[in-house]
């Protein structure tokens, strides 16, 4: 079953005059159960592809579909309550609350949602827990190393049971070991039956994790390839 | 989102205690100006604020203010109380007179002369002596802080018994009475009429003022009137005369404008100080706020989370400018230069109105910037 659905995506920045093309008609499937990684130079448009896909960003042309919700003919607020719900992120920059706990920060989707922060905190512990940061689950942010901060990311990613996890170069500010670490916990923790997780990254040390290599160039997907084959051109470390 | 949004503005301790502090800086600056403008404006109509028994004041038609005296002839007393509707006219004497004590200390006072008979116009609360103490022969009875700007180094009721002299006559003095200041800061002399024509030097007119009590059921403006058509003379109800003293010094002097601009400066550093330190609170959060849209809050939840932050700086910051404003009314209660000022109920209505909307600036400011943030500038490094 496929989790996104994308078809002839095109995505333009800027006014008539200055207008710059960054997608040309991007056909992409991603399937539930799959560790899909979306792999590139930097500008060949994967981030803004990323982007549509998770529906935070509304493309110029195309349809997208999420989870059987077309999500280029929603309205904004249908949007948000289906990313609350259905899709988990993971950003490069984690973007933790710097004055919410470990827990707090990883009980962020559930809060949104409406669950009382208290409650959410002690569901996100358990999450903490699995991904081996229950001893770290009442710091702040700034008491975390880098890996232990994208470890909090994981856990605020996968906290509601999401259908979709999409990650953002989620190994680019870690070193290889830690970077390491985190693929497996992504792998174990937020991969599964029934979940898609779509990670764009240029970080070759990482292509073995995927189930499913895309690789993309100025704005197209100019490869495809499944278990452990890398597209035409990619090497890994 | 309500403990994300306090822990958000308490986590950074430094801007919250920022935000806090221009709230409060500005509170306090407004509501402490205002208030002694008004305690100042109010001290202008004092005298006429303190004597509660007459209902009409009556003068010459030249007065503009309660200390602009133009004397009129005694028989203006008699033109008054025939007047239909009037209970009662009673004399008073206002003007100024050299005090001498016998060491030698000279001060200049305001000498008010009430009514031989009925005393109209006397001090209320005594503090030393009584009535009694004005019918003695040559008893000259002081308010208590004009009595501590004769005897600064000591306690003025000890000074009651104390001889001395008024334009060269010798009186005496009777008691110590706790009057409301008045703006200009003479001390108060209270004695009889007959005492105060004594005092004062010879001339052809001496009356300040007549008191009229109005016969019950009668329409003191009414009575006013019918006081001015029949005697030529002015007469105004007290409430009319006390914000006539008041206009007088709202217009004729540069008061209102320097506690204006006081005051100005007061709004808009508090409003410039919030206002920047809110926004660039908002905006360092921004990429924060981008987050929590990606993940899944709406923008009013945002929103909410703004405005909860905002309402708490500006109930500190309010609470704060207060309670320093109240502390300082009340340090401040006991010395002459302050008496009797205080934090009148509609200055902390109106200082809050003023914070209300110095938030909702800042507010404004920090939300559009807030809408318009795009949840996907999270995903760019």
């Amino acid at each position: 079953m496929s989790a996104v659905i994308a078809r002839e995506i095109d995505m333009a920045f800027g006014s008539n005059g200055l207008k710059t093309q960054v997608l040309f008609d991007v056909d992409l499937e991603v399937a539930s159960g799959e560790l899909t990684m979306l792999v590139g130079p930097s500008g060949c448009g994967k981030t803004t592809l990323l982007s549509i896909l998770s529906g935070t960003l509304k493309p110029t042309g195309g349809e997208v579909e999420v989870m059987g919700n077309v999500i280029t003919r929603m309205k904004d607020s249908e949007k948000v309550i289906l990313r609350r719900r259905r899709i988990g992120f993971i950003f490069q920059q984690y973007n933790l609350l710097p004055a919410l706990t470990a827990a707090e920060n990883a009980a962020m989707a559930l809060v949104a949602d409406g669950m009382p922060l208290k409650v959410a905190a002690e569901k996100a512990r358990v999450v903490l827990e699995t991904l081996g940061m229950g001893p770290h689950a009442d710091k702040l942010p700034r008491q975390l190393s880098g890996g232990q901060q994208q470890r909090v990311a994981i856990a605020r990613a996968i906290v509601h049971e999401p259908d979709l996890v999409v990650c953002d170069e989620p190994t680019a500010a870690l070193d290889a070991e830690t970077g390491r670490q985190v693929m497996e916990l992504l792998k174990d923790a937020a991969g599964g039956p029934g979940r898609a997780v779509l990670v764009v990254t240029h970080d070759n040390r990482i292509y073995r994790y995927a189930d499913r290599i895309v690789a993309m160039e100025d704005g197209r997907i100019v490869g495809d390839s499944r278990l452990g084959t890398l597209p035409e051109g990619l090497h890994a470390h | 989102m309500r403990s994300v949004a306090l822990k958000m503005l308490l986590g950074d301790s430094a801007k919250y205690l920022a935000l806090v502090f221009g709230v409060a800086f500005a509170t306090l600056l407004m509501s402490q100006q205002v208030s002694i403008f008004i305690g100042l404006m109010t001290r202008t109509a004092n005298q006429v604020l303190d004597i509660r028994e007459a209902d009409i004041w009556v003068m010459d038609t030249r007065v503009r203010y309660v200390d602009e005296v133009e004397p009129m002839p005694d028989a203006a007393l008699g033109r008054v109380r025939s007047v239909e509707g009037v209970e009662w006219a009673a004399p008073l004497y206002k003007g100024l007179a050299i005090f001498r004590t016998q060491d030698g200390l000279i001060n200049q006072v305001s000498l008010v002369g009430i009514d031989d008979e009925t005393l109209v116009g006397a001090p209320r609360e005594w503090l030393a002596g009584d009535l009694e103490a004005l019918r003695r022969p040559g008893g000259i009875v002081f308010d208590k802080e004009g009595a501590s700007l004769i005897w600064p180094d000591a306690d003025p009721l000890t000074k009651v018994g104390t001889e001395a002299e008024i334009n060269d006559r010798r009186v005496v003095v009777t008691g110590i009475a706790d009057a409301s200041p008045p703006f200009i800061t003479f001390p108060i002399a209270y004695v009889r009429y007959s005492e105060a024509m004594a005092l004062t030097p010879p001339q052809r007119n001496k009356l300040s003022f007549v008191l009229v009590r109005a016969k019950d059921g009668q329409d003191a403006k009414a009575l006013a009137e019918r006081i001015s058509a029949q005697t030529g003379l002015q007469a105004l109800t007290w409430d009319s005369f006390a914000w006539r003293s008041v206009q007088y010094y709202l217009t004729r002097t540069g008061i209102p404008v320097n506690f204006g601009i006081t005051v100005m400066l007061g709004f808009v550093v508090g409003a410039a100080v919030t206002a920047q330190t809110f926004y660039l609170f908002v905006i360092e959060n921004l990429r924060q706020f981008g987050a929590l849209k990606a993940i899944g809050a709406t923008n009013g939840q945002i929103t909410g989370m703004v405005l909860l932050q905002a309402a708490v700086v500006g109930l500190m910051g309010y609470g704060l400018g207060m309670g320093g404003a109240a502390l300082f009314f009340t340090l401040v209660r006991g010395g002459a230069a302050l008496e009797d000022f205080y934090l009148p109920w509609q200055v902390l209505v109106g200082t809050g109105v003023v914070v209300f909307l110095i938030i909702l600036i800042s507010v404004l400011g920090s939300l559009t910037k807030v809408f318009r943030v795009d949840p996907a500038i999270v995903f760019r490094g």
